[in-house]
């Protein structure tokens, strides 16, 4: 897909060689390359639209139909969702989950980006490489485990940080993860998991932007925060609205941090903090998986209204 | 340039794509919910469907880890019954975990534990219910009444629902009054027996010997030690759908009164007891601590938590208002239920009997009092006998154990979860439980309602 973009590449009209005679040269070998790949394309993308399909849309469509019918498999209208609705959680759960969101994804968009640059604008390369290296450890633990990690450091007693703790004011457990704090703690826990991806995945985008117009920039005389502002900031623009859709949808259905911590602290962190563990709640405890479909249902709808947000914002899809 | 290939991708990755959605809802069509394999009701002789029974099929045991001796003697004295023992957090705290497991197990329609063990002891209420109930009936035919009859009176009561009995109790749990006798002496106290004697030791001791402390509020079933053994009508089951909660009225008023005049004096924990933080800061200087009888081996005779010296911690009544009748609180005392789904009924049984009556777990190993009568008595004679406990342990244990309000019902929901997601972080936060007292109502109301309870 990249190819023939290359053709309309700075690169290749910086070489000066005649185009026409380049096109010719390429064109034979170049056809029969991508048809041949373009197969086995399928090949690898067949596994991803299957399991895409199998646990993705199928589910989803499923929800969608049940979230619709009564626990007797009438339709029933817009009942389950009148019904959750007025479920005395839901609106505090879908509160907490929104400010969960605003911390997290604020703290992502300016954070990662600006450690990206700045590990970008690094020049030496042990240094950057290793600074790299760092940021992604963390993201190397799964879900839950890194949860258990994080009752550690929460927990003034044995926390190795136990002194910015004591600064905030926080002298127990039970106050660190007190019914205010949690949508920082949680979204402080999703950070330290998730943004050293985020940060790498921002150094490739860095490095697709051609030296060329670096080069041009600092001609202009333009240093590295001008450079950053209006070259590399702009050129990222896909990047971070492509980070912050990935991220809304993964932080929307915030479910094992508060699940974990809420059986370690025994529910001081409610059961029912997030939407998801009220689904959770309704599927496996209510018995009410109809209800259960109507939450998960409008948990979709709210993400699609706001990605669709970042995807306009951020012009996604937009082809340069 | 791009747009004609991109379009001819399309339309072929499209009719990939029809192909596998037919394909897929070929195969999600051929698998429908699986059914347990149900026997014919009628044809049990143990009140329930059964489903098809094999002799040697191992029994999968679910426990949590304060149990997991109990499995390990089992397998020791039966060494023929090959069991699989799994621990999972046994629902403390009203986690829900065994409940939404189950439910998980009733969707896929397979893979559930032969027996479980539960800390909770109101999960009959919703176990015994639904189209597809987990707990099995004991006392329909499976079990033979003599060996019910032998447990402690009323020990099954909350495991009993439209007069079927539908699990085992492990332990019972009365609230009782611990207290450090030594320290008692030393410092020239009485032990108090009245809830008005307690707050005002209390505030004594606050003042004259700051540090030590008379109770502690930082635990998930604080509720129950205080507000239960207070007569507090905060848990009135009135029947199968009908819950009532009242924190206005006296008794809960006047304990919450005097829980704040004791917290502010600083002579509570505010810690649970299971804390690293509860032992690091109060060991030693615990002068008093209602609690659970359960307490004796899981606090004070336990080398990884309080680790009291012998022959200093004793137990007195349950506290009683005054000029009213003691009466005892309740915490859990863990429950075992048997799966209606099990294949080796036989097994599950032999299981169910030994651990809560066989003297090689109740009386040599358990931490709690004993359900059953006979392993309860000979725990009891243990004790004394170790004299680990000072006083008479036996008898105020016993008499405690006939104590328990039974004003306080056993709902489908947990109350220790209420009562820590919507007091404790505020109490923590320095809040007055007299304050927090309508918020809790309405808490506990709003559970009791979407776990389908009509509030009267």
């Amino acid at each position: 897909m990249t190819a023939p973009a290359l053709d309309d590449s700075p690169s290749a009209a910086a070489a000066g060689s005649p185009r026409e005679g380049r096109r010719q040269r390429a064109a034979t070998p170049h056809r029969s390359v991508t048809v041949k790949w373009s197969r086995f394309s399928y090949v690898f993308v067949s596994g991803y639209v299957l399991f895409a399909l199998a646990f993705g849309v199928l589910p989803t469509l499923y929800a969608v139909f049940i979230a619709f019918l009564d626990n007797e498999g009438r339709f029933s209208g817009i009942t389950n969702f009148t019904k959750v609705l007025a479920d005395f959680r839901f609106w505090p759960a879908a509160a907490h989950v929104g400010l969960f969101l605003l911390v997290w994804l604020v703290a992502l968009m300016v954070l990662v980006t600006l450690l990206a640059l700045v590990v970008h604008g690094i020049g030496r390369r042990w240094l950057s490489s290793s600074l790299r290296f760092v940021y992604y450890i963390p993201g190397a633990l799964a879900g839950a485990s890194s949860v258990v990690l994080w009752l550690f450091v929460l927990n003034p007693t044995v926390s190795p940080v136990s002194a910015v703790l004591h600064a905030f004011g926080f002298e127990t457990f039970v106050q660190t993860v007190s019914p205010g704090n949690l949508p920082v703690v949680f979204a402080v826990i999703a950070f330290w998991t998730g943004a050293g991806n985020w940060i790498i995945v921002m150094y490739g985008a860095l490095n697709s932007i051609p030296d060329e117009v670096l080069e041009a920039a600092r001609m202009d005389g333009a240093g590295a925060v001008r450079t950053a502002l209006h070259i590399q900031l702009p050129m990222l623009r896909k990047w971070i609205a492509y980070m912050a859709v990935m991220s809304l949808a993964a932080g929307a259905q915030l479910f094992v941090e508060p699940r974990v911590l809420s059986q370690a602290t025994h529910a001081v962190v409610p059961t029912d903090w997030s939407l998801n563990q009220l689904t959770y709640l309704y599927a496996f405890k209510q018995q009410d998986l109809n209800g259960s479909a109507a939450i998960a249902v409008l948990l979709l709808v709210a993400s699609l209204a706001v990605s669709l947000f970042f995807v306009v914002r951020g012009g996604l899809f937009e082809r340069d | 340039m791009t747009k004609p290939t991109t379009r001819a991708v399309r339309t072929r990755l499209s009719g990939v794509s029809v192909a596998a959605v037919a394909a897929l809802l070929a195969l999600t069509a051929c698998t429908p919910g699986v059914s347990p394999t149900d026997g014919e009701a009628a044809d049990s002789p143990f009140g329930f469907a059964t489903a098809e029974q094999k002799a040697d099929a191992p029994i999968t045991v679910w426990v949590d880890a304060s149990r997991q001796p109990a499995a390990d003697a089992f397998a020791e004295a039966y060494p023929d019954i090959p069991i699989e023992v799994e621990t999972y957090d046994g629902g403390a705290d009203g986690s829900g975990s065994f409940q939404t497991k189950i439910q998980a197990f009733n969707q896929a329609g397979s893979g559930w534990p032969d027996v479980v063990f539960s800390t909770q002891n109101n999960d009959a209420a919703w176990a015994s219910q639904g189209d597809d109930p987990f707990a099995a009936p004991l006392d329909q035919g499976y079990f033979d009444q003599s060996f019910l009859d032998g447990f402690t009176e009323g020990a099954l009561a909350p495991l009993t629902v439209d007069g079927a009995v539908y699990g085992l109790r492990n332990d019972i749990a009365p609230t009782v009054t611990w207290y450090d006798e030594s320290l008692m002496e030393k410092f020239g106290y009485e032990v108090p027996t009245t809830w008005e004697e307690y707050r005002e030791l209390g505030l004594k001791v606050a003042e004259e010997h700051p540090g030590y402390i008379v109770g502690g509020i930082g635990d998930a079933f604080a509720e129950e030690i205080y507000f239960w053994g207070a007569k507090a009508p905060l848990s009135t089951v009135v029947d199968a759908n009908t819950f009532s909660a009242d924190a206005s009225d006296p008794h809960a008023t006047q304990m919450a009164e005097i829980l704040d005049d004791l917290l502010d004096a600083g002579a509570l924990a505010q810690e649970d007891v299971f804390s690293p933080d509860f032992v690091q800061k109060h060991s030693g200087k615990v002068l008093m601590l209602p609690g659970p009888a359960w307490f004796s081996g899981a606090i004070f005779n336990n080398p990884s938590s309080l680790d009291a010296k012998p022959g200093t911690i004793a137990v007195g009544a349950p506290l009683a208002w005054e000029g009213e009748e003691p009466a005892a609180g309740n915490v859990g005392g863990g429950t075992w239920f048997i799966s209606q789904h099990s294949e080796n009924l036989e097994a599950a049984k032999t299981f169910l009997e030994f651990v809560t009556s066989d003297e090689r777990y109740q009386v040599d190993l358990a931490p709690g009092l004993p359900a059953y009568q006979d392993a309860a008595d000979k725990w009891l004679a243990r004790q004394a006998e170790d004299g680990f406990f000072a006083g008479d342990f036996a008898a105020a244990l016993s008499s405690a154990s006939t104590q328990v309000w039974d004003g306080w019902g056993y709902p489908r929901f947990s109350q220790e979860a209420v009562w820590n997601k919507t007091v404790t972080p505020k109490l923590a936060a320095g809040e007055n439980l007299v304050d927090l007292l309508p918020e809790w109502e309405t808490a506990i109301e709003n559970e009791a309602q979407v776990n389908g309870y009509t509030i009267k």
